[in-house]
């Protein structure tokens, strides 16, 4: 069990570091406007970042899952330590980095070490969302803003009580923001981890089933709560609610456009009524919160006739789709190389 | 804490809603006031200018404590900036609606016949563009669209002032009529302070305006 720990570390510390990062996309502008005290804003993150992990957080790590099945704990702990240091040297040169992105990166690095072939349709299918989920939050947004615009304008809402409004909006947004981003990327953190986990199902009174990914989940989600506590307010403050300086009104549009576009990569329920009714279902993969946020700005800047597009942050993007990977998948390759034969570790 | 945050900004929104209406009797107060000097109803007159010196204090009052409450209770942390600017320069209207009304109280210039409709319309063409500003005050809190389309009038009104000020100046300098020459400077300052009323709503829309593109979704 120690060593378990142990190698979970790294995906521990992955998860501190997406809770530091992503939380300031989701009530980033809310706290640096004065719209929400960080320790509101702080709470509810964690408990909704919980609660998405724990009831949602298995779609999207089912995706990874088969596009590199890591079965022992020594791989699992490379990929997610791998994917940790590209994240933050990443951050460290100042590209909007993705820990999914880095994620998937260090699956197919272990995929090349451990020679399995890879799963080239769920590759096609991941690859494919990360370029369609911040198309989807941008059209999400356009629609969105055009709909705040013509309620803040039609209903003639004094500033004072719209205010009330926003604050209170940015609340419920930012929760749902958090499920979605718990439920989204858990899988990024903890999702190397599920066929090597120590842990067994839990059943209370025959009611609830807390199954071992699950607790596996709650873990990773308690990692990503003490990253908002401890590290966030900080990121908050220096980029100063996320990549761009947005209104409190065009946030709410924000969060709430990005978060629908994380969370239908990552509901099973939404996955499982399209399949129902025949229509295509969204793929449950785990997406990048922050591209999801470029993508909604950008939705923004074209609803309002393409001003202050910053096309040099889709560059970035795009940048980042290629380059968060390729680094990813090396590392994962030369610290695995180390781990079997310094450490004499089995890592496949 | 919802309903916490509504009652407080309710309370705040009837604040702003008295305030913007003392604005709007100052005027009121100032056109009545010269229409009686005009006339030369001075005691009317008197009590113009008294009523409108104390509504200069209590509106005073309502500023200062919407600007506590406003940080106080960290409330519209985006624009509470500009709406203390936007209190603060409508203050001013009152403020030269008082002023001139002290003047005529003080220094009671001698206002000839043939130059009365021009010091009326003047007056009105002010207190026009004041009333218009602080219809877009109000369109600055809740209909956002609307802004500028009293800003537009407000510079109406200011440039046909403009007209009418330099009109009344010509006539007075030009008259055989006031024979004294520090008179026609006398009258000369009562010309351009009339005119000051629109100047100052003038700079009020101005401001307006540029709020109300910051407050643009």
């Amino acid at each position: 069990m120690l060593k378990f720990f142990f190698f979970l570390s790294s995906g521990l510390f992955l998860g501190w570091s997406l809770g530091a990062n992503d939380a300031a996309n989701i009530f980033g502008t809310a706290v640096t406007t004065k719209m929400v005290k960080f320790k509101t804003a702080a709470i509810i993150c964690s408990i909704f970042v919980i609660v998405g992990a724990v009831v949602s957080g298995a779609g999207a790590s089912h995706t990874l899952g088969k596009l590199g099945a890591i079965n022992e704990i020594g791989g699992a702990f490379i990929v997610t330590l791998s994917a940790a240091i590209t994240v933050l040297w990443m951050t460290k040169i100042g590209l909007p980095v993705s820990t999914s992105q880095a994620i998937v990166g260090a699956i197919i690095g272990w995929n090349f070490f451990s020679k399995t072939t890879i799963n080239i349709n769920s590759l096609t299918q991941i690859v494919g969302t990360w370029i369609f989920s911040p198309i989807l939050s941008a059209f999400f947004a356009f629609i969105l803003f055009f709909f705040a615009k013509k309620i803040v304008e039609d209903y003639k809402i004094h500033l004072l009580r719209l205010d009330s409004f926003t604050r209170v909006g940015l609340l419920i947004v930012g929760a749902f923001g958090a499920y979605s981003l718990g439920a989204n990327n858990i899988g990024n953190i903890m999702g190397v981890f599920i066929n090597s986990v120590k842990f067994t199902d839990i059943s209370i009174a025959n009611l609830c089933q807390f199954s071992a990914v699950q607790q596996l989940f709650l873990l990773g989600g308690t990692a990503i709560a003490i990253g908002v506590f401890t590290y966030s307010k900080k990121v908050m403050l220096t980029v100063g609610g996320g990549i761009f300086k947005l209104s409190p009104i065009t946030a709410l549009v924000v969060v709430l456009a990005s978060s629908m576009s994380l969370f239908i990569f990552a509901s099973q329920g939404l996955h499982n009524f399209l399949h129902s009714i025949h229509l295509p279902a969204f793929p449950l993969v785990p997406v990048s919160s922050s591209q999801a946020v470029i993508g909604a700005v950008m939705g923004i800047s074209l609803a309002k006739g393409g001003r202050n597009m910053n096309f040099g942050k889709l560059g970035q993007i795009s940048v980042g789709w290629i380059i968060t990977p390729i680094a990813a998948a090396l590392l994962t390759y030369i610290l695995l190389f180390f781990m079997q034969n310094v450490f004499l570790q089995k890592v496949f | 804490m919802p309903k916490l945050f509504y009652s407080k900004s309710k309370k705040l929104e009837s604040e702003i809603e008295i305030y913007l209406d003392k604005v709007t009797t100052a005027e009121l107060l100032f056109l009545e006031g010269v229409k009686f000097y005009l006339n030369g109803n001075l005691d009317k007159f008197e009590k113009k200018y008294k009523a409108i010196s104390i509504l200069e204090s209590e509106a005073d009052n309502i500023r200062r404590e919407i600007k506590h409450k406003l940080y106080a209770y960290m409330l519209i942390p985006e624009s509470r900036g500009d709406v203390l600017g936007l209190l603060e320069t409508l203050d001013d209207i009152i403020d030269i609606c008082e002023k001139v009304l002290e003047q005529f109280s003080i220094e009671t210039p001698i206002i000839h016949e043939f130059l009365k409709s021009d010091f009326m319309e003047l007056a009105e063409l002010s207190s026009k563009a004041v009333d218009e500003v602080v219809k877009g005050a109000r369109a600055f809190f809740k209909d956002i669209v609307m802004v500028s389309n009293y800003v537009n009038k407000v510079h109406f009104y200011e440039h046909e002032a403009d007209d009418v000020e330099e009109h009344l100046k010509r006539s007075v300098f030009n008259s055989d009529e006031i024979e004294s020459f520090s008179q026609k400077v006398h009258l000369r300052y009562f010309i351009e302070k009339l005119a000051a009323v629109s100047d100052v709503a003038e700079s009020v829309a101005e401001r307006l305006a540029v709020y109300a593109i910051k407050r643009r979704i």
